[in-house]
């Protein structure tokens, strides 16, 4: 089965293409990116991307699935549907998970319900501790085996120093990243929101920004000292990112992750204590959001991750301490990326390098995040002009818990391509293509 | 200006006049209470719900008398006797009681924000009586009363709250009205329990002293908090003894301020912890003044909320003005 991307303009940083090219995909891999006046072969069915862009398939690295255990939040299958309605080519599922993915039979039950969705890869994230208790390591080795990506207690930062070196030192000889969620807990306990003004105006506990920073700080200090590959999950401070730097200055070896609602919203969001803007890291002050803005600008932030966390409309429902943190991600992370393009923050390469070149470099995907001969054949499609407002309501998530219902955006996945096969195509996309179409044809 | 809002929810979102037309309605109901039949008809017919999540003892008897003195039906629930003790949420429990077509539901809870959560899920008007450390503005209109009784006037006024600002909804509900109303705030209080972002809090800026001593200097006004042993999930500051030698307020500290100066807290006191018996117990407390204060101020609250926009029947429903300090308050 051959799949021609027919005329549009790819971008691929891995390969430095930045063209009008086509893209021809055979049985699941890349043949070749080529010139537009080259002979279309045959008997390739075409996918028609007039002025569209196309980008190696984008990875999120950073999503809770629920399954096992939580399948009234969300399942592997409604989460990969909503992953491939926001462009998402591939998911990086986390651990926390009931049973914790601590163990290779937990990882294989989980690539066996991504391979039965068949729409994004599910490619799992591992424990670093068992039970991510923090207490002992999990099997990474086996895990490894099985089929994981990078190891993780996101969720349960691990609480000691001593215990993550113990973590990078082991982590490191299987070649495994550790993600750190970075939050010393005793800084953050009891905390709700940022702490600063408006967690004062509220009379909510906070989470101050140092809460990160110790912790990220303490992660670079030990990846200096084990030489091991560490990644800063959901980087919400300017504090946290000027340690990267700092890190990335010393040669070791540390990235970091944004989630869109960090740049996008403000702490002061939280004042009609709506339950969808409690999430953890929680929404910092407009001093975070710029510095954040600009380490997506600079080249600081290495990646776009959405930490999609469903929860039921009954756990949100609650008093705002008691409401669990998080807010689904995946059908809004790109519209939300397309405000940085438009307000000129970041330019549509750099878009694809925190959303395909760099994820698969982080956690050494083979043969994805770019479009390069016999690479995957997954592919993201882009329509940056296009105008389209988020209604929740027909989501594919099982959740609801989102503050961007009703946003309007300009720009938009709209067709994803999963090993060559068509796995999703915006609707109002495809209306508008067969309107063309019909006009054509008259 | 009049006070048309569904609810009141806290003291931020407040205009001036809309505080300013509390107090004066709030003083209308003060000689009811001084009656030998201490009711008016103004809420005849009507209910009212206390719904408390929180222990509570002045504030609870003080909602429920003031809507007694209006002649409402007043039912008291508490977290001991309902369901919420049985696993239901509060939004459950808010949508049974809204069944019942309540007029007003009066609303204590540990949480910030549970008011609000309630004020968007229920059609009935929903006074905050306090929620967490965010905001108890029935509390704020109190004081606000006892000191325009005292002093005629708030505007211009130096006040000190000392204490335990970071847990309190009463410093918070009370910075708001006082510098709305124009006068000058400071705070003081262990470092521990006065984050120096609480300087951001209004717009024209807050004060804050390392030491009693600092902020009384020159005060009309000294509001001391209690110290909430309850809403404390860890250790502040390192004793009792410590706190009341360096934080509580000692009668030296009343040469400092005024000579006219007055003392209030909220209640309940801790004794020789915050305030000393002898100031508490002296002449220029005026804690229990609050109290009575507190019953005008929430008839006020309730028959504004509950009573507004219905017709009725009587022609007493407004209260006479007679007040016994009439004169003394001054009106904007």
């Amino acid at each position: 089965m051959k799949l021609l991307v027919a005329n549009g303009y790819v971008i691929d940083p891995a390969t430095g293409v930045n063209a009008g090219k086509n893209l021809l995909i055979e049985e699941g891999r890349v043949v070749g990116i080529m010139d537009r006046g080259e002979p279309k072969p045959e008997d390739a069915e075409v996918f028609d991307a007039t002025g569209l862009i196309v980008a190696p398939g984008f990875i999120d690295m950073h999503v809770h699935l629920r399954e096992p255990g939580q399948e009234y939040k969300e399942t592997i299958a409604t989460g990969a549907a909503a992953a491939v309605a926001g462009g998402w080519t591939s998911v990086c599922a986390m651990p926390n998970t009931d049973p914790v993915n601590d163990n290779p039979a937990v990882t294989r039950f989980i690539i066996e319900q991504g391979q039965r969705a068949q729409l994004a890869n599910v490619f799992p994230v591992g424990a670093v501790t068992k039970g991510s208790a923090g207490k002992e390591l999990a099997e990474m080795g086996e895990m490894k085996d099985a089929g994981i990506v990078a190891v993780s207690d996101d969720g349960r930062p691990i609480p000691s120093a001593g215990m993550m070196r113990r973590a990078m030192e082991y982590a490191h000889g299987f070649g495994l990243t550790i993600v750190d969620h970075c939050q010393d807990l005793s800084l953050s306990a009891g905390g709700a929101m940022h702490e600063g003004k408006w967690s004062l105006i509220l009379g909510l506990k906070g989470i101050p920004a140092s809460a990160e920073e110790v912790d990220a700080i303490r992660d670079c200090v030990l990846a200096k000292q084990t030489g091991a590959k560490i990644h800063l999950a959901h980087v919400s401070t300017r504090g946290t990112l000027d340690a990267v730097r700092r890190a990335r200055e010393l040669g070791l070896n540390v990235t970091c992750e944004v989630a869109p609602h960090h740049w996008t919203l403000p702490d002061e969001a939280v004042q009609e204590y709506d339950t969808n803007t409690k999430m953890n890291p929680p929404l910092r002050s407009a001093e975070h959001i710029g510095a954040l803005r600009e380490g997506l600008r600079d080249g600081t932030v290495d990646a776009i991750a959405t930490d999609h966390a469903p929860h039921h409309a009954d756990e949100k429902a609650l008093e705002f301490d008691q409401a669990p943190f998080g807010i689904v991600g995946l059908e809004t992370a790109i519209g939300l990326t397309f405000e940085l393009v438009h307000q000129g923050v970041i330019s549509l390469e750099r878009l694809v390098e925190l959303c395909s070149t760099r994820p698969a470099q982080i956690f050494d995907l083979k043969d994805r995040g770019t479009l390069r001969k016999d690479a995957f054949g997954d592919v993201t499609i882009l329509d940056p002009e296009m105008d389209w407002t988020f209604d929740v309501s027909r989501s594919r998530s099982k959740s609801r818990n989102t503050p961007f219902d009703k946003r309007r955006f300009k720009g938009a996945a709209v067709a994803t391509i999963v090993a060559g096969r068509v796995v999703y195509l915006n609707a109002e996309f495809a209306r508008l293509r067969l309107k063309q179409d019909e006009v054509a044809k008259r | 200006m009049t006070f048309d809002r569904k609810h009141l929810l806290g003291i931020r979102e407040l205009e001036p006049g809309e505080i300013t037309h509390l107090l004066d309605t709030a003083e209308t109901f003060r000689d009811v209470s001084q009656r030998e039949i201490k009711k008016v008809p103004a809420l005849r017919g009507r209910t009212v719900i206390n719904l408390f999540f929180e222990s509570s003892t002045r504030t609870r008897t003080s909602f429920e008398i003031a809507a007694k003195r209006l002649s409402a039906d007043a039912v008291n629930i508490s977290i001991a006797t309902s369901s919420v003790a049985k696993g239901e949420t509060l939004l459950d429990t808010a949508r049974n009681l809204e069944a019942m077509a309540p007029d007003c539901i009066v609303v204590r809870h540990s949480m910030a924000g549970a008011p609000q959560h309630l004020a968007r899920m229920c059609n009935a008007p929903i006074v905050n009586a306090g929620d967490g450390s965010h905001e108890h503005p029935t509390q704020a209109l109190l004081d606000a009363l006892t000191i325009r009784e005292y002093k005629g006037r708030i505007e211009g006024l130096n006040v000190a709250i000392i204490g335990d600002i970071l847990h309190s909804r009463v410093a918070r509900s009370n910075i708001y009205l006082l510098t709305k109303l124009g006068a000058n705030v400071r705070v003081a209080g262990p470092g521990t329990l006065v984050p120096a972002e609480f300087a951001e809090l209004v717009e024209q800026g807050l004060q804050i002293d390392a030491t009693v001593d600092e902020a009384v200097e020159g005060a009309d006004v000294i509001m001391v908090l209690r110290i909430q042993r309850e809403r404390q999930d860890a250790a502040f500051f390192p004793s009792m003894r410590e706190y009341a030698i360096h934080y509580g307020l000692h009668l030296d500290h009343l040469d400092r301020a005024a000579s006219d100066a007055i003392v209030m807290h909220p209640g309940p006191i801790n004794r020789g912890i915050e305030i000393s018996s002898e100031i508490a117990d002296g002449g220029k407390s005026l804690i229990l003044d609050q109290v009575t204060n507190g019953l005008a101020v929430r008839m006020a609250v309730l028959y504004l909320l509950a009573g507004g926009t219905h017709p009725t029947p009587e022609t007493e429903t407004q209260p006479k003005r007679n007040g016994r300090k009439q004169g003394k308050g001054s009106r904007k």
